[in-house]
């Protein structure tokens, strides 16, 4: 399997996780080593930024994990950068994943905002990776503006939907030149093994791991559904249409003949 | 800048790659949605031949959803044929004893008004050779501005320019760049383009990224078929450069051609290799699976008969009446002309030939007020 490669730093899982809702922070820990992960996000509210003890970062904090603060909690560019130095000191890590919701109901990404922020924050410094719309426009404009990745929604957060935007995640990966990483929506392996099969970079899963009935067998199931699918993609699908059969006659074609 | 990514494929292997794909990769390639450089090399190999008619099928679709039922119409003008290059294969080639024209500003207004008389055009392309001394950013920014008063959607087939000359035509109106890079055989180039700027690969291949770079709306890119022998590969590698230019400038437009040489009856160069129209045909039904958005567009070089046919398979736009020499509309209807044109149909003709195989002939989809803002 290829490489990631995301800001300078090569990834050998595609499979990012995500560490709200487990129900023991230990219980998470064996669910990371289980999934293979490289890449661990964390709330930054969740997190007791002044103790170097802080039961979630110890349980998340792994020699070759990177460690992804996000901003989950702020509601526009203005708290979204000054959160974002503030997990830059605490976490040691200008690393950031940049998630603006401001209705608490759905946590739909604010994308004007996401934009205006991640423009201020590549001018910080920041490598920025924004949780955004499955808009490929918005998405083009985030690359412009210096993201790291794109991280477009499958389906709205925590519905375990799988990939509701399917077509227009298909755009994006068409068009980006930053790693697509889809976020939100992955509710089973298989959601994942189809991200990663149209070419997505890695995916990004929370709930569906962390509700499982068994949250350490589920995260190593989509440690696999990630591998295949992305295995499958560098491998090329063998599609095969069922109407695709040559015909005797040629009707289109029959001019070419003359 | 796409050199640095040509480098990165060889010219050789990917011969050798298309010429190896097997019925299983076109059988796979047709049943994708959406395929990829590696797919379009299947349906452009041998082994697609006989899947013609499926690809025709599949074409026609992506075209229709697209495009629906019609056909943009365009015209060229050539507005000189002084050129200082020596391309081995053109008839303004430096070294031929032809009399050179660079058409006045009077000139000009009177083509313009010529075409208007043939038919409703609002989409002109105006063509020039090489020589920047006499015809170069200010004589065409001058061209642009008179031409305003008659075009909606000015484009320019001329020599590459520096981006910050393309951004300076656009706020004369200018809508769009046509430019061929001829082949992408760099070992190969400086045969056919000994002498000259345009013997200077890597600016004519970068001139797409200062087209990019200076929000040109619509880019045009083409092969000469006829020049490399391994036509696929060509394709193939113009397939490869769309793509980058598509994922790098994703604001614009783009469209495609496929000129092809035909044998020349009077001694002059004689084409390496004679695609034919089958192959055409395959060429633009895997172009158009390919990218189901791309304009496909094709010249009077093709025959009547042949591009009625092809209008209701894949191609998006045409142009009609076309003179391929400077002042052809009415300043000089005699001289000599780059290309021979086949499709000798007037545009009424071209317009009633369309419609008889359900397709509507549209002259104007631009409007001239959308160049007032650009991108930069």
């Amino acid at each position: 399997m290829e490489k990631l490669v995301i800001a300078g730093r090569e990834f050998s899982s595609r499979l990012f996780l995500g560490t709200g809702k487990f129900n023991s922070n230990a219980l998470m820990a064996k669910a990371i080593e289980a999934s293979g992960t490289e890449m661990v996000t964390v709330a930054m509210k969740r997190v007791e930024l002044e103790d170097k003890e802080d039961d979630l970062l110890t349980h998340v904090v792994r020699p070759g994990i990177q460690l992804l603060p996000n901003t989950s909690g702020v509601r526009n560019a203005e708290e979204a950068v000054f959160a974002a130095q503030m997990a830059r000191e605490a976490f040691g890590t200008n690393w950031l994943k940049l998630e603006i919701h401001p209705d608490p109901r759905y946590l739909l990404p604010d994308s004007t905002e996401t934009l205006k922020a991640t423009e201020e924050l590549v001018k910080l410094g920041f490598v920025v990776l924004p949780y955004c719309q499955a808009d490929p426009t918005l998405c083009k404009h985030l690359e412009e503006a210096g993201a790291a990745t794109v991280m477009p929604l499958g389906a709205p957060i925590g519905t375990n939907k799988g990939l509701q935007t399917r077509d227009f995640l298909r755009i994006i990966i068409e068009q980006a030149n930053v790693p697509v990483v889809v976020d939100a929506g992955i509710g089973a392996p298989s959601h994942a093994a189809e991200a990663m099969e149209m070419g997505a970079s890695a995916c990004l899963v929370n709930t569906a791991i962390a509700v499982a009935g068994d949250p350490v067998a589920m995260a190593a199931a989509f440690k696999q559904a990630v591998e295949a699918g992305r295995m499958a993609y560098e491998a090329g699908l063998g599609l095969q249409a069922e109407s695709m059969v040559a015909e005797a006659s040629s009707p289109l074609t029959a001019f070419l003949n003359e | 800048m796409f050199s640095e990514e040509l480098e990165k494929i060889s010219w050789d292997e990917t011969t050798e790659r298309i010429n190896a794909k097997t019925d299983a990769d076109v059988r796979r390639a047709l049943a994708k949605e959406h395929c990829d450089v590696e797919d379009f090399m299947a349906l452009v190999s041998p082994a697609a031949a006989p899947y013609l008619e499926i690809m025709a099928r599949l074409s026609r679709k992506y075209t229709e959803e697209r495009f629906g039922k019609t056909i943009s119409m365009f015209i060229p003008l050539y507005l000189t044929n002084s050129c200082t290059n020596s391309c081995v294969y053109c008839g303004f080639h430096i070294s031929n004893p032809m009399r050179r024209t660079i058409l006045t500003e009077e000139e000009i207004v009177n083509e313009y008004k010529a075409i208007k008389k043939l038919a409703p055009f609002e989409n002109l392309l105006m063509v020039t050779g090489e020589n920047p001394a006499k015809a170069g950013v200010p004589y065409l920014a001058r061209a642009l501005d008179l031409a305003k008063p008659y075009f909606s959607n000015l484009k320019i087939e001329v020599m590459p320019l520096k981006a910050e000359e393309y951004a300076e035509l656009k706020g004369h109106g200018m809508n769009g760049v046509i430019c061929f890079q001829e082949t992408y055989n760099k070992a190969h180039y400086n045969i056919y383009h000994p002498r000259g700027m345009k013997s200077k690969f890597e600016w004519r291949l970068n001139g797409f990224d200062r087209m990019g770079q200076a929000g040109v709306h619509s880019i045009g890119m083409g092969v000469l078929i006829g020049l490399e022998k391994e036509w696929r590969t060509d394709v193939t590698m113009m397939a490869c450069h769309l793509r980058y230019l598509q994922k790098h400038y994703w604001r614009t437009k783009y469209s495609v051609n496929f000129p092809r040489m035909r044998p020349s009856e009077n001694g002059g160069f004689q084409p390496n290799v004679v695609m034919s129209d089958r192959e055409l045909a395959q060429v633009t039904f895997a172009m158009r699976i390919f990218d189901h958005d791309v304009d496909i567009s094709y010249s009077t070089r093709e025959s009547a008969a042949f591009r009625d046919h092809m209008a209701t398979l894949g191609v998006t736009t045409m142009s009609a009446e076309s003179k391929t020499e400077p002042g052809g509309y009415f300043t000089y209807p005699q001289a000599l002309e780059q290309f021979h044109v086949s499709d000798e149909r007037t545009a009424a003709e071209v317009e009633a030939a369309l419609r008889r195989v359900g397709r509507e002939p549209v002259w104007k989809d631009w409007d001239a007020s959308f160049d007032l803002k650009s991108y930069a």
